[in-house]
């Protein structure tokens, strides 16, 4: 049983191009406080459009509709400002960033959020307690930020990160893929987490990664807009079926 | 302050000044007899007379240089330059003693509370004498000297005349020349056999009066296995008037030795810097240039290092910053003269708002030497489309048994590093001063911790308003 909680992010009819081109074509979300969603998709339907749309990616133009954070009409802020409001997007390719070390990376980062520097000793106890959790060796934060990082680093660090943060609303885009099956479950562990008092977007191919992290909502996202949303059976069906059933131009 | 200064200063964090309160100022320009005068004034020997007239004509003859910036170089009004200015009558032992002037801007400068925490010992130069030297007792009494120049000269005048020139001669370039003829002030430092230096020793040189010319003249004599690290820091006030700064620092180290020379430079743009800096290292020596520009209007510096000795080893670590109006003409000159010599040069550099930064370089391998090795590394990153980089490699290698790597890469800062960072709560500015310090960080990361931490903060000042 689950009162009805805080709207975190609505999304109304909202159509997004890329270079002149029209990427989604009529999304309408809505994702409360404590909801997991999932978009699935074939590649090019938009999801990750979605997601970095919704972070403010410059690249992405808003061509109708909206998006409110919190009640909020988005287009007023700045990306580092979605960021401090509690937003954060777990990236499919993070950014290498050279010379930075993680360390230096995660407490800059932590201070922009949180406004105030973090307590030395507290923040590193938070650390460790975090980076445990996910299985990751201390030189981590001594090595810079992606720079020659695995696929499963990488989302390793995306996810220390999310843990760090505690965002209200975490957007996970294709964080499960390339995982093996041990990370996934690390990584699996750090949404559970998060989402309990967050809302969640998680953009996904797979029905494995939903073993794991149950979802409330499943939407299928075909050619820019959900045409289909349900329960968990429904990432089975897709997963099971395809997208063909639900595609009414093919 | 005037508006007039203020609007020049900008966001440059040393571009205050005192008031001039000079004991000895000479008129505005250049002649024989100024060189003269100064050697007088100085009381110095008449060798050192001698040295400087011959180079003062030297200086006279000699053309300006046809490349680097030439349009810049030959704007410079060698007429309106100051050579000479004495702003306190001794080289105080005790900052107490050092007019309080001079030793408020020092104080702001944060270079006393350095020395307490972290150094061996400080030369503070002020136009063109050392207004404050110390060293630490038990370095003194390890028979390490370490003096302002001018002294150097008065109380050991046979190693000076010894060492003087023979590593960069008055004739080796134009600049050189001019040194040679009114140097004043600049380091003398000589560690005796065996001796470790634990602690870097630092000189801080700041101009004050508008249109001075600041010409040091530095020597350090790594004897048989020693080793040491000196530190320089630069700054000077920003005026709409240029000022000239050109010295000459010449190092030597013996067998085994090991000589580590950290600059950072952060002149105001109104300052050129045009500086001959160069080495020998003597059989398995080390040198190591760790040359920081971030400040001044022009800077052609080119650290050198010539490895005599079979076994010796050259490090050339260096970056530039050039922002708006600046030319950073920097890079650096290997000379593998002996064989089994190595070297490891790495240039980083950054241009923005329409700055211009160039990596000059020259290796050379001399056909008797066998058995060489080097390696360089060239990155520029560019951030913005006005901004330029230009590379001038030069390779002299005359013997195939050489083992050469050269990398170079210009890149500009993605507009997914930017998002990704400022996903994470970063303004625009800060991600770019991450970037910046990232892109930076092999060569803050080879500077003692407060130099590194000073650096990054300097950087990402640069980069505030950087983007628009």
């Amino acid at each position: 049983m689950r009162e009805v909680a805080e709207e975190i992010l609505r999304i109304e009819n909202l159509h997004v191009s890329v270079e002149g081109t029209a990427i989604l074509k009529g999304v309408n979300l809505t994702i409360h406080r404590g909801e997991i969603h999932v978009i699935m998709g074939r590649n090019g339907a938009g999801k990750s459009t979605l997601a970095n749309v919704v972070m403010g990616h410059p690249a992405y133009v808003i061509t109708e509709g909206s998006i409110f954070y919190k009640g909020q009409p988005l287009e007023e802020l700045a990306v580092f400002e979605r960021a401090r409001a509690g937003m954060f997007l777990s990236f499919q390719y993070p950014a290498v960033i050279p010379g930075v070390q993680v360390g230096t990376f995660l407490k800059k980062s932590v201070t922009s959020v949180r406004d105030e520097a973090p307590k030395g000793r507290a923040f590193r106890k938070e650390l460790t307690a975090a980076m445990e959790q996910l299985s990751m060796d201390k030189s981590f934060l001594s090595r810079y930020v992606n720079d020659g990082f695995s696929g499963g680093e990488k989302k390793r660090l995306e996810i220390l990160q999310m843990l760090l943060l505690k965002p209200h609303l975490a957007l996970l885009d294709e964080t499960d893929s390339g995982l093996d099956i041990d990370a996934l479950r690390i990584v699996a562990k750090g949404i559970n987490e998060v989402a309990v008092d967050s809302a969640c977007l998680i953009i996904t191919h797979y029905q494995r990664l939903l073993d794991l992290v149950k979802p409330d909502y499943v939407h299928a996202m075909i050619n820019g807009a959900i045409v289909q949303t349900g329960g968990p059976e429904l990432a089975l069906k897709l997963e099971d079926r395809g997208y063909d059933w639900l595609d009414v131009t093919a | 302050m005037t508006d007039e200064a203020q609007d020049v200063i900008g966001d440059y964090r040393y571009g205050f000044h005192d008031p001039e309160n000079s004991t000895i100022r000479f008129d505005q320009g250049l002649s024989e007899q100024v060189v003269r005068d100064i050697s007088e004034l100085k009381n110095e020997p008449q060798w050192m007379t001698d040295i400087r007239v011959k180079a003062y004509r030297h200086f006279v003859e000699r053309v300006m240089p046809e490349w680097g910036n030439c349009d810049l170089l030959n704007m410079i009004d060698f007429e309106s330059i100051t050579y000479f200015l004495r702003s306190s009558n001794k080289t105080e032992k005790s900052w107490d003693d050092v007019p309080d002037d001079i030793k408020n801007t020092f104080n702001r400068l944060g270079i006393p509370e350095a020395e307490q925490k972290w150094l061996g010992g400080v030369t503070a130069q002020y136009e063109s004498e050392a207004v404050y030297h110390s060293i630490r007792e038990d370095l003194e009494e390890q028979g390490v000297i370490f003096l302002d120049m001018d002294s150097g000269l008065k109380q050991f005048p046979e190693i000076i005349k010894k060492y003087f020139g023979t590593v960069i001669p008055y004739s080796d370039n134009k600049f050189s020349a001019l040194n040679t003829a009114v140097w004043s002030g600049g380091s003398f430092l000589y560690i005796p056999k065996g001796i470790s230096v634990e602690m870097p020793v630092q000189a801080y040189f700041r101009i004050n009066a508008k249109n001075m010319g600041q010409f040091e003249r530095t020597l350090i004599i790594a004897d048989e296995g020693s080793s040491v690290h000196y530190v320089e820091g630069c700054t000077a006030p920003s005026y709409s008037t240029d000022s000239l700064h050109s010295a000459v620092v010449e190092l030597i180290a013996m067998e085994g030795a090991k000589i580590r020379y950290s600059t950072v430079q952060n002149w105001s743009s109104n300052v050129y810097n045009l500086v001959t800096k160069r080495a020998v290292a003597h059989k398995n020596a080390t040198i190591e240039w760790v040359d920081g520009n971030i400040g001044s209007k022009l800077t052609m510096k080119y650290p050198s290092v010539l490895l005599k000795g079979e076994g010796a080893h050259a490090e050339v670590i260096s970056v530039a910053y050039a922002g708006e109006g600046q030319h950073q003409d920097t890079g650096a000159k290997v000379h593998h003269l002996a064989s089994n010599t190595t070297s490891n040069i790495i240039s980083k550099s950054i241009s923005k708002k329409g700055g211009r930064s160039s990596y000059r370089g020259l290796l050379q391998v001399t056909p008797k030497s066998s058995g060489c090795r080097s390696k360089i590394v060239c990155d520029a990153l560019i951030l913005d489309e006005n901004s330029r980089s230009d590379t001038y490699p030069t390779m002299e290698i005359g013997n195939s048994t050489a083992d050469l790597e050269h990398e170079a890469s210009v890149s500009k800062v993605s507009s997914d590093q930017l998002f990704y960072l400022m996903s994470r709560g970063f303004t625009e500015d800060a991600a770019m001063g991450l970037i910046v310090n990232g892109f930076f960080e092999p060569f803050t990361r080879e500077l003692p911790m407060e130099y590194a931490l000073e650096l990054n903060k300097l950087l990402e000042l640069e980069m505030e308003g950087s983007i628009g």
